[in-house]
């Protein structure tokens, strides 16, 4: 009772109408504080707003994928010039035989048919309109079924990206500024018409989310990442809820309070606060020594690997809120058990535990969803390295074993790309997708939370 | 409730249930009860009375090991049920609490089913057989605790659903279940309403056919009301321990009399 005077002055006859000063005061700091509250709030969803305007209007359309209906003739000419079966199919050059050969041929063959005259463009300026650079996995279609050579077959070839962003008015094509690079006029007219022609779709690219990674945006997907997380996710549930809880429990119902068990405690709290690096560090050092012990490069970027690092660094975060969830259980229900004659053990599983799960499932899930926004560690642990295409081929049998990615390493991928496209595009898909994971998740834990919270 | 006249109330004489002697309680550096010596008899309500703090909850705790699970609590001295020490090292604490059942301060029922409270210590000590012999005792129970009729229709609804007076007497069908020898009630009606109060106040005049009953009250009329004998506690001794007719109307030591006439506390 500080702010009363200490004499009792007696007080002069106040109308109750009109407001004392005393009382416009007090209201005057009421209503500071609610307006700094409420300019906070308007700047952080101001900020929320940029960053979702940035990220979906440049993700969003890299989601669809435009591709050019070509009639893809394997010309025996071209193919069979240094001679036949599966030996010499795999000498082809990607470069003259297949890009500039088969594709820029085919292409001409179909704008032709399609009554486009092209006679103004030579091979590279028709290829360059198409993803037809490197592409291997023609070559090796061709080596498993050289059947292929002399057949035509309609495909539809993904439109090159930097013509992509002609095509969905990111770039206007006039003036230097406005063009996608190394490309002319006549090329952009030359597309125009095909769009006219009707010989170029615009699809929702399910690739996105079943390619491997790649350097060329065309085809790079996020396959590989998405099922590394998701395994990572399934380790990291496992390790850190398995003995995040167990920890819990043993620490808040039967270890005594010593100093020993204080000092257990403020590291958890310290070891919460640690930086992720560090944790890759730990995991790249795990791998050292494994690797000094004969067997360490195989699970080098491995989604055992990454989900054990992960586990680590989510492990403190489930412990902190599995026990303040056992801490928040009333204790005449623990008296409750006790008096009937449950031995502690029963009381903390049959009682103390269920009553504790809604806030455990949340401190899990939202240890869960920091792990799969977590890079640092995982670039340390190599889970940049590989393109992915080990694991997309051998899902479920090596999964765990096989080099993968995940979807933040992905991203840094991405966004490190020399091609804009894919930094501007592809980057800000792959995070819409991980955006949209981290909110399933949330949701769930708020579910999970109102599905199983019980009053007493 | 047989209506009787406090001086008239005969006390029948039983056997000794709890004898306790010389017991000491500290809670860390605090001495919470100071050599108190008691014997409980067999079939009889025995109240607990005292002002709050005057250690007459934690002398009830001493009485089946509850003061265990707090760390800093220490107890000293002779408690014997039916002439077995229960702070001896072979005594199991778990097995000791199947004998001497307690009820609590604040209604605490399970978040569970009606059901699920009162079969769960007879599904843990393992005294049903088969479902048909758990539907009895839970039957049986909530009878005893007068609460079947009310119950019998949402035995699977949860028991938090009561209201605080039903919810009391689920606590006490949940103590009867496991077959006690000895039921502790720590304040059993501070959370409940005059309505309710009687309500209990009749089961434990009901119980007393069975059980030892210890209550520990807050309240002098509720003493007067339901035991046979009452001890009076101040300030962590016993001072006073006797029929509770002898208590409230020729209270022996000068600090009974403040207490009951309400001088102090």
């Amino acid at each position: 009772m500080t702010d009363m005077t200490p004499e009792a002055t007696p007080r002069a006859a106040q109308s109750l109408f009109t407001r004392t000063d005393n009382v416009r005061r007090r209201y005057r700091r009421g209503s500071v504080l609610k307006y700094l509250g409420l300019g906070a709030i308007g700047l952080v969803l101001f900020f929320l707003c940029v960053l979702l305007w940035s990220i979906l209007s440049r993700g969003i359309p890299a989601f669809f994928q435009y591709q050019a209906e070509i009639q893809l003739y394997y010309d025996p000419e071209i193919l069979e010039a240094d001679g036949t079966g599966p030996e010499a199919l795999g000498e082809l050059s990607l470069r003259s035989d297949l890009e500039r050969g088969i594709f820029a041929q085919s292409l001409r063959r179909t704008l032709e048919d399609s009554g486009i005259d092209t006679a103004a463009f030579d091979d590279g300026d028709l290829s360059a309109l198409i993803y037809a650079a490197n592409r291997r996995d023609v070559r090796d279609e061709l080596v498993a079924d050289p059947d292929l050579v002399g057949q035509t077959v309609t495909v539809g070839v993904p439109i090159s990206l930097n013509i992509t962003r002609y095509l969905t008015g990111g770039l206007s094509g006039e003036g230097t500024s406005g063009m996608p690079p190394g490309f002319n006029r006549e090329q952009l007219d030359l597309i125009d018409q095909m769009v006219a022609a009707g010989l170029v779709d615009r699809n929702f690219n399910w690739g996105f989310f079943t390619n491997e990674y790649s350097q060329s945006g065309e085809v790079a997907g996020i396959g590989p990442a998405l099922m590394g997380s998701a395994y990572m996710m399934l380790v990291v549930l496992v390790f850190s809820l398995v003995f995040g809880v167990a920890a819990s429990i043993y620490l808040e119902e039967f270890a005594p309070k010593n100093k020993f068990t204080d000092f257990i405690e403020i590291n958890i709290a310290n070891l919460a606060a640690v930086p992720s690096i560090v944790f890759g560090i730990l995991g790249a050092a795990i791998l050292l020594t494994l690797g000094d012990l004969g067997f360490g490069s195989s699970i080098r970027g491995t989604a055992l690997l990454g989900g054990i690092v992960l586990s680590l660094m989510t492990l403190p975060t489930i412990v902190i809120a599995t026990r303040s969830a056992l801490k928040a259980v009333p204790p005449s229900i623990r008296d409750a058990a006790l008096g009937v004659g449950a031995s502690k053990l029963q009381t903390v599983f049959h009682h103390t535990l269920p009553l504790a799960m809604p806030g455990i499932l949340t401190g899990t899930i939202i240890g869960i969803a920091q792990a799969l926004g977590e890079t640092a560690p995982l670039l340390l642990i190599g889970l940049s390295v590989s393109t992915g295409a080990s694991i997309l081929s051998s899902p479920f049998t090596g999964g765990l074993l096989e080099q993968a990615q995940s979807m933040p390493t992905v991203v840094y991928l991405f966004a490190q790309n020399q091609d804009l496209p894919v930094r501007e595009g592809l980057a800000q898909a792959a995070i819409i997708v991980m955006l949209a994971l981290l909110f399933a998740l949330n949701i769930i834990a708020i579910l999970l939370r109102r599905r199983f919270e019980r009053r007493w | 409730m047989k209506d009787q006249r406090l001086t008239d109330r005969e006390v029948d004489m039983q056997d000794i249930k709890i004898s306790a002697h010389g017991v000491q309680v500290f809670y860390g550096d605090t001495h919470a009860i100071k050599d108190v010596d008691v014997e409980i008899a067999d079939k009889t309500v025995t109240a607990f009375i005292g002002p709050s703090g005057c250690g007459k909850s934690t002398f009830l705790r001493c009485l089946n090991r509850m003061n265990d699970t707090i760390d800093a609590a220490r107890v000293e001295g002779d408690i014997r049920i039916d002439g077995e020490d229960i702070y001896d090292a072979r005594v199991d604490p778990v097995q000791l609490r199947a004998k001497v059942g307690m009820v609590f301060q604040k209604p605490n029922p399970f978040p569970k089913s009606i059901y699920d409270n009162v079969a769960y210590g007879p599904r843990i000590h393992g005294l049903a057989k088969t479902k048909g012999d758990l539907d009895n005792i839970v039957e049986q129970a909530l009878r005893r605790a007068a609460l079947w009729n009310e119950a019998k229709d949402r035995l699977d609804k949860p028991g938090t659903g009561l209201s605080g007076g039903q919810q009391q007497r689920l606590c006490i069908a949940r103590a009867i279940a496991t077959e006690p020898e000895v039921l502790l009630m720590d304040e059993p009606c501070s959370a409940l309403d005059p309505i309710a109060t009687g309500q209990v106040e009749e089961l434990i005049d009901e119980l007393r056919s069975n059980y030892s009953v210890v209550i520990v009250t807050h309240s002098m009329q509720q003493a007067a009301r339901v035991s046979q004998k009452t001890a009076f506690f101040h300030l962590g001794n016993l001072v006073e321990y006797d029929e509770t007719g002898k208590i409230f109307t020729n209270p022996q030591d000068p600090r009974t009399e403040s207490y009951i006439s309400g001088r102090i506390g």
